[in-house]
């Protein structure tokens, strides 16, 4: 009941703010479509780039969808409430984090179908994609939300927080990019979704942890 | 010996112990350093593969071990702090970071370097290359964190959840760039000793290491003498120190 | 009225970088009692009172609540507090009556006094499904006041509670801090101006950093 209060609150202000939400949306369909202009609209081409610039370009999204998640809260007000709950802080970021996810990483999961077929990513391989996006995604959010706690202070927290995060985001890259990778080549792309499916275990446990400890330590002063 | 380690985190106590302590662990890392130096590129035989360009592994061996060294050290001290609110240990961290990042970028270098006369090229990526390369992001995204808030006692405990964070996540990366290079087959040689060295070959390995680590020893106290001062400069004993010198 | 229901701060020191807030302060504060933490612009008042609900960090000392530390028991000291920020805590895309539904979930007991009651009496009637962010300063203020009465606990913690507040809110926020206090609750505020609260003791504390 309270969690489901809890959830109800953060998808409920992102529907009424709707616009803040497409943002990491627009800006993964345009860093992907850069790509193309970039290189080469050639078709071969392409195909062999499309799980690589689809990770990238789903990576820069996600982050910068994360900078958002504690900044209103903190501005307001409502962090300090979430802090003083007798509800553990961990709880509360956990759930929050994974509905943030919802609103913000899914539809990349699903707009991902849609750039695939632009790159001409082979579509006997599109399951594969889809599930290392859905099993990376949420890694992703739950790192960015590790900087996002501890940055929420700062004025230039928005700066800082790829520094923070884009280094520890690398292996998620590479076994997303590499399971996608691999299934467009008629490959077996099992391992790197268990290794993906392994880091989403890890992550999930520990990472609310520090991101509540972040909040805490950024709350302090 | 309890007793001890708990005088030495008084600020004051390890300050003028880090002063006797660190001139003579610095003038005996560079003794060490010098010999390792005479035993690596003058007693040591070439390599019969690589002739004399394998000699670089006397420096870039030792630093590549410090880089990773420095960041353990870097994320217990960091532990510490959080769990039993060490001011010292805060200090440690932050002394160490720097350090461990310019051994990092020492280790980069030179792994480039030597890259050159093997591969033809100052730059490939190479797994070990590719790992040194992500810890150096972690160093400046500590070292940025650190230095980002106002408050130094902010900046400290949250660039230790950093820390921690990282920590928990070098052997993932570490991990994951191998499966990625052996999945590309990347070129990769062997850095370090291998069975076959000859001992003349790896005592001036082991030499350099040693002296490295006195080195590391020696510079970690001075600065560590710097942000202890940095910290405490309200309290009384600093301004003592201050004044009569 | 119950004897362990002692707010206690002993030898707080509190530094905020180069500065020092306040040294070796202590006091106490029981069941029935309000304290006034007085203090210039920037003499550390928020800080002070962030500090007593175990947001931010005191250097030395400790606060003790029920005899008992609240570094030790943060869980059981934070379900009998309530804050009141300088900021509401009240999310303007939201109505009143949603920021209550949430603030009532971050709630270990909600009182038993539903939300519909709870803004009729901070006169938010009229507003209670409207967003916050058409509501003027005030009416915000009253929908955290709206929070504190939501809450079924001992400690009350205000800082600037008569910011942006009308004549008829200052009544209003009087009334109810003395109806906590008749509950034997505590309320520790931070203004500059007094608050009567008549027949109950106010305390103060005066924070003044060049001491």
């Amino acid at each position: 009941m309270r969690y489901r209060a809890i959830i109800g609150r953060d998808l409920r202000l992102a529907y009424r703010r709707r616009g803040e939400l497409a943002t990491p949306v627009i800006f993964f369909v345009i860093v992907t479509a850069l790509f193309p202009l970039a290189l080469n609209p050639d078709p071969a081409l392409l195909r062999t780039l499309a799980p690589g610039v689809i990770w990238v370009a789903a990576l820069l999204a996600v982050l910068i969808g994360q900078d958002r998640l504690f900044k209103t809260d903190y501005e307001d007000g409502s962090l300090e409430l979430m802090l003083l709950s007798p509800i553990s802080l961990e709880w509360i970021v956990l759930l929050r984090v994974f509905t943030h996810w919802l609103v913000t990483g899914l539809p990349l999961v699903i707009l991902s179908l849609l750039l695939a077929m632009m790159l001409d990513y082979p579509m006997h391989a599109i399951g594969i994609l889809v599930m290392s996006l859905l099993l990376g995604t949420p890694i992703l959010s739950f790192l960015g939300a590790i900087g996002a706690s501890l940055t929420v202070g700062l004025r230039r927290g928005f700066m800082l927080l790829p520094i923070l995060v884009l280094p520890l985001t690398i292996p998620v890259l590479i076994f997303g990019a590499a399971a996608a990778g691999r299934a467009a080549l008629g490959d077996h792309s099992a391992a790197p979704l268990y290794f993906l499916g392994a880091m989403l275990m890890l992550t999930v446990t520990l990472s609310p942890f520090a991101i509540a400890g972040g909040l805490r330590v950024s709350l302090e002063s | 010996m309890f007793v001890w380690f708990h005088k030495l985190a008084s600020p004051p106590f390890f300050y003028r112990f880090a002063q006797k302590l660190a001139p003579w662990l610095g003038w005996l890392s560079l003794l060490v350093i010098l010999a390792g130096l005479y035993g690596g590129l003058w007693l040591a035989p070439p390599d019969y593969q690589q002739g004399d360009g394998f000699r670089i592994i006397y420096v870039h061996v030792p630093s590549a071990m410090l880089s990773m060294f420095a960041y353990m050290v870097m994320a217990t001290a960091a532990a510490i702090g959080l769990i039993w609110r060490m001011k010292l240990a805060h200090a440690v961290s932050a002394a160490v970071a720097p350090l461990g990042a310019s051994f990092t970028f020492l280790a980069l270098i030179t792994g480039s370097l030597w890259g050159k006369p093997m591969w033809g090229t100052y730059w490939v990526w190479d797994a070990r290359l590719t790992s040194e390369l992500i810890l150096l992001f972690l160093y400046l995204g500590y070292i940025a964190l650190n230095h980002a808030f106002e408050d130094r006692r902010t900046g400290d405990r949250a660039s230790a959840i950093l820390a921690l964070v990282g920590v928990v996540n070098i052997p993932i990366i570490h991990y994951s760039v191998q499966w990625w290079n052996t999945l590309h087959q990347g070129q990769t040689i062997f850095f370090g000793p291998k069975s076959e060295m000859p001992p003349s070959m790896y005592i001036p390995l082991f030499i350099m290491i040693l002296g490295f680590m006195l080195f590391f020893a020696a510079f970690s106290l001075k600065r560590l003498q710097v942000e202890v001062l940095q910290r405490e400069n309200k309290s009384a004993w600093v301004r003592e120190l201050v004044e009569t010198t | 009225m119950e004897q362990q229901d002692v707010l206690a701060v002993e030898n707080l020191d509190i530094w905020r970088g180069e500065r020092c807030l306040c040294r070796n302060l202590s006091f106490r504060v029981s069941s029935g009692e309000a304290l006034q933490v007085q203090g210039q612009n920037g003499a550390g008042k928020t800080t002070l009172i962030r500090v007593l609900t175990g947001l931010g960090r005191a250097d030395e000392g400790d606060v003790l609540w029920r005899g008992e530390s609240l570094r030790r028991n943060g869980e059981r000291y934070r379900a009998s507090l309530a804050y009141l920020g300088h900021s509401n805590g009240v999310k303007l895309g939201l109505s009143p009556r949603e920021n209550l539904t949430v603030a009532g979930a971050l709630l270990d007991k909600p009182s038993s006094a539903d939300i519909g009651a709870i803004l009729d009496r901070v006169g938010l009637h009229a507003q209670a499904d409207l967003p916050c962010g058409m509501l003027s300063m005030g009416q915000r203020r009253r929908t955290g006041l709206a929070r504190l009465l939501l809450s079924n606990v001992r400690l009350w913690f205000l800082d600037e509670p008569l910011a942006s507040l009308d004549v008829a809110g200052v009544k209003l926020l009087t009334e109810m801090l003395k109806a906590h206090l008749n509950g034997s609750g505590i309320v520790i505020f931070a203004t500059h101006q007094a608050i009567e609260l008549a027949p109950h003791p106010v305390k103060s504390v005066l924070l003044d950093s060049k001491a």
